[in-house]
């Protein structure tokens, strides 16, 4: 047996019009965890989608071998009886079946071609236990966070014999401390003798847990580094990623501060269906003019709870508290009372919540702020695209015309939309709520520099991140929130990780307390 | 993102790529059949099928279903159904024809009555629907039978009879007295003219403001035909008895629907809510107003849909507007209405009507089967509905700025399937979800 267990050779993949894969080499050495990083669009998922069988051999040009052997995949069967696995970013799991259910979904334990249940759920725990998954094989996947979703789907793959587990984008939507258990799995995984490929957009897990990270740039293999042996920093991954230098991963900006003009006070808010669950209790935070605020919490802590109760009762129940925008205290009954009030909302769900996919640039752009554009009710058609067509610009929105569906341009561009529709409406302040979630290193510094443009227009921007660091490089002042309190602030020249770590997991009895010194 | 693409030297492929079929494919679609229905004619029966008689008879036998048709493609496109639109004609046509027998209402507050009478029915559907969010499949079956029921009750299982002016609206070709044979005409022609007048406006304005989203000869060819087709449409009901009124009220209905939907921010907000109602909720957009009204519409429309049948066949009857809905429904789909919501225009749902319409038409003249009529419209919903899955993947193909391979899959996402965007949260009980409160 050969050391590497992959290797692919001059693989090019073409779509109609585009080069998506250009001649990339990877070699992927047995148990060993190997990263695969680049900007979106770099054509990472195309190569792991052309590994796994989901463009079929014949589909592209170039040779896979597998553990010395040629592969020709014909289909995902295919891959997956040669125990190549792919979990996707997207979960592929039932939510209305049990854990036991989708293990074995499409590979069901039978005897005589009856399901035998008892050898499922039994098979499922002794699965669920190596993932350290310790819930009942029987409890329905809705009712599990996505943390262990993501076992779930491990553990899946774990029953089909897996041999090279590929993870795309595995911690996007997990908080620290889940994404903390996947990254250890992984390494009790390689330890098992299973190799994974990690696909992901954060570097620093990358470089915690990879033997080996290989950088694709425009559908080319750029380089493969070895983590032991070569310097690799951070700054070193952007670089080989991006291209060019990016000297700073913020954008420089002096703040300009004014006075405080949006406050939030005594705001509590029950769940809309378990009536007696708190889950904003008593939140109170202010925004200054020209001043970008932070809210860290980890997830569940009621951060985006917190954002879209403001913004026009969009979520919850029993909602008390007071809101003031220039001394005025706002009665805000509807997101389009909250609209006229001059407040926004970016979602962190640009797809479902945020944007009509199937619609182009002009109806995403125009739709909270039909108004401007419309004398009693009708609508300037021709007012509608040269507005849109100059959002596209003030944004840099790479599309082609205003006339492109959201749906078919990718997350940075999206999230451009978005902060453009929300802008159209000239609020005095956006609540951003993950404004860079899945999106790559080059399109976030850019919605970054938007970002300071806003506030250096006089608004106020509340920002919702669950990224640290991002924070700490962005934000003038951070509010931390655990568990429905807000539980702390800190500014900028005292703002450390570590910090705003303890507030967001303190104790929430005290956390009143805090916040009033 | 430094995709490499080919859109920056337009090819013929492309262009062609670019063709939106679906908004003049259903005209294509429409022309053809009455082609191929005169191609048969004269091969089998010596005769033409493109008549003026045979196309005002296509308007008088369907004027009902496309006006069931136009208010059908709005509760589509908001993301909803309407299985009751037959029942609800009925009962209207019932009052309508009861307040002008019995009650000795004029003509038209007997009209005003129906439609009013459905405007209610469509507040009651409305409030379970749009407020107490009953699934309108359920709330509208219900209707179906609810609406039914009633219609047998006031008529005592017993026909109307109407006469009069009343009768005129679905058969006649003067109003007022006034006959319509040159006015469809003159205002054929005009209409022609205006059309293109404020086509070349508008292109003026696009093409210097640099925002045109077609090719200078696409452009021109569509104005062309279309204007073309206005003309002869004019011309050959003008050679039998002129357009009928009915031909009228719909050509009005068409045109300030089609300004609804297109031109205003009630319309605009029919379509967000049914594309995305979260992301529209979270736009500012009242969507469960915006869904209550859509049913209001629906229901008046049906009022009056229900005068026509009504008129017609100059009785009320109880089982008057059988299968109705389907046929709305079935009209919305072949006009290019999407199942998800979000999708479709007012003219399609016509035209699709006007499909059904003309191959129930020619397929009659030419002597054929009821039973084999219904096999043949069964195959041509498929069929519309097959051509537009097709379209849309022909359509889907990568652009500039499109993650390779990812094409089409954003669309499949938008569907608000089980399988949404990467970076959901998928645990329900998690994710706060937006709420309507306004």
């Amino acid at each position: 047996m050969s050391e590497d267990i992959l290797r692919m050779r001059g693989i090019t993949k073409r779509f109609p019009g585009v080069l998506a894969l250009d001649g990339v080499d990877m070699r992927v050495k047995r148990g060993s965890i190997h990263a695969l990083v680049g900007e979106n669009g770099a054509g990472k998922s195309t190569l792991m989608k052309i590994l796994s069988g989901v463009y079929a051999h014949g589909d592209f040009e170039g040779e896979i071998e597998l553990e010395g052997e040629p592969a020709r995949f014909r289909n995902i069967r295919d891959s997956e009886d040669s125990g190549v696995v792919i979990i996707h970013q997207e979960l592929a799991l039932v939510p209305e079946l049990s854990i036991a259910e989708n293990i074995y979904l499409g590979n069901e334990q039978t005897r005589r071609g009856v399901i035998s249940w008892d050898r499922t759920n039994t098979e499922a725990a002794r699965l669920m236990g190596q993932v350290g998954l310790h819930d009942h094989p029987q409890t329905l996947v809705e009712k599990i966070g996505v943390g262990k979703q993501q076992l779930v789907e491990i553990a899946k793959a774990l029953s089909k014999q897996v041999k090279l587990l590929i993870l795309d984008e595995p911690t996007a939507a997990l908080n620290d401390s889940d994404s903390e258990n996947l990254l250890e799995l992984l390494g009790q995984l390689r330890e098992d003798g299973v190799t994974c490929i990690i696909i992901s957009h954060k570097l620093g897990e990358v470089l915690a847990i990879a033997d080996e990270i290989t950088v694709l740039r425009d559908g080319q293999t750029i380089e493969t580094l070895d983590t032991a042996g070569d310097a690799v920093t951070e700054d070193r991954l952007i670089k080989s990623m991006v291209g060019r230098d990016l000297a700073h991963l913020y954008p420089p900006h002096t703040p300009d501060i004014g006075e405080t003009f949006f406050e939030v006070s005594d705001w509590t808010v029950y769940h809309p269906e378990h009536r007696d669950r708190v889950v904003v209790n008593n939140a109170a935070l202010t925004v200054a003019r020209g001043e970008i605020v932070g809210l860290a919490g980890l997830m569940g802590a009621g951060r985006t709870e917190f954002a879209m109760s403001v913004f026009g009762r969009s979520w919850g129940g029993n909602i008390t508290g007071n809101v003031t925008l220039d001394g005025r205290r706002l009665k805000l009954n509807s997101v389009s009372d909250a609209i006229k009030a001059g407040l926004a909302y970016a979602t962190e769900d640009r797809k479902q919540y945020g944007l009509h996919l199937d619609y182009d640039l002009r109806e995403n752009f125009t739709l909270p702020g039909l108004d401007k554009v419309s004398k009693n009710g009708v609508i300037d058609l021709h007012e509608v695209t040269s507005v849109s067509e100059r959002l596209r610009g003030d944004f840099g929105v790479k599309a082609p015309s205003v006339y492109q569906l959201a749906g078919n341009l990718s997350g940075g561009n999206q999230q451009k939309i978005v902060l453009g529709k929300w802008v159209f409406t000239e609020p005095e302040l956006l609540i951003l709520d993950e404004p860079t979630r899945g999106i790559d290193v080059g399109a976030k510094y850019e919605i970054y520099e938007l970002i300071q443009e806003l506030v250096d227009q006089g608004k106020g921007v509340l920002m919702i991140s669950s990224e640290l660091p991002e924070l700490l490089g962005m934000c003038d002042r951070i509010y931390a929130m655990s568990a429905g309190h807000i539980t702390g602030q800190v500014d900028r020249e005292n703002a450390t990780q570590e910090e705003l770590m303890r507030l967001m997991t303190l104790e929430t009895a005290s956390g009143g307390e805090e916040l009033r010194q | 993102m430094t995709i490499k693409t080919t859109a920056a030297r337009p090819s013929l492929w492309t262009a062609v790529r670019n063709i939106n079929l679906r908004a003049y494919g259903m005209i294509i679609a429409l022309v053809s059949i009455m082609l191929l229905f005169q191609v048969l004619d004269v091969v089998l029966q010596d005769s033409n099928f493109i008549t003026p008689l045979n196309l005002t008879n296509v308007i008088l036998q369907n004027s009902y279903i496309l006006i069931l048709a136009i208010g059908m493609m709005l509760v589509i496109v908001n993301g909803h159904i309407d299985l009751s639109v037959g029942s609800v004609l009925a009962f209207c046509g019932a009052v309508s024809a009861i307040a002008l027998s019995d009650w000795g209402l004029p003509w038209y507050l007997a009209v005003l009555v129906a439609v009013g009478t459905g405007a209610l029915i469509g507040v009651w559907q409305g409030f379970w629907i749009a407020f107490v969010r009953i699934p309108a499949f359920i709330v509208t079956l219900a209707g179906m039978l609810l609406f039914r029921g009633l219609t047998l009750k006031v008529l005592g299982a017993e026909t109307v009879g109407t006469s009069g002016p009343y009768n005129d609206l679905a058969s006649g070709y003067t109003i007022a007295g006034f006959d319509l044979r040159m006015p469809t005409l003159i205002i054929g022609i005009l209409g022609a003219a205006l059309y293109v007048a404020l086509a070349v406006r508008s292109r003026s304005r696009e093409v210097r403001a640099g925002i045109a989203g077609s090719s200078q000869l696409a452009w021109l060819a569509k104005v062309v035909v279309l204007a073309a087709v206005i003309v002869v449409a004019a011309y050959t009901f003008y050679s039998y008895k002129g357009l009928p009124l009915i031909g009228w009220i719909l050509l009005a209905l068409v045109l300030i629907y089609t300004f609804i939907a297109n031109r205003t921010v009630f319309g605009r907000h029919i379509y967000a809510g049914g594309g995305n109602e979260k992301a529209a909720m979270l736009s500012g957009v009242k969507t469960k107003q915006t869904s209550f009204w859509v049913f209001v519409n629906m229901g008046a429309l049906a009022g009056l849909a229900g005068v026509i049948v009504t008129a017609r066949l100059q009785a009320a009857t109880p089982d008057a507007g059988n299968m109705f809905e389907l046929h709305a429904i079935a009209s919305s789909f072949i006009g290019g209405a999407s199942m998800s919501g979000g999708v479709g225009t007012i003219i399609g749902a016509v035209i699709g009507g006007l499909v059904m319409g003309v191959m129930n038409q020619g397929m009659r003249v030419l002597g054929v089967a009821t039973d084999t009529v219904q096999v043949v419209l069964g195959l041509v919903v498929l069929a519309a509905v097959f051509f537009d899955v097709w379209n849309k993947k022909r359509a889907s193909g990568p652009i500039v700025g499109t993650t390779p391979g990812g094409s089409g899959e954003a669309k499949r996402k938008g569907g608000g399937g089980p399988d949404s965007g990467p970076d959901d949260d998928k645990s329900k009980d998690k994710k706060p979800e937006p709420v309507g409160a306004e």
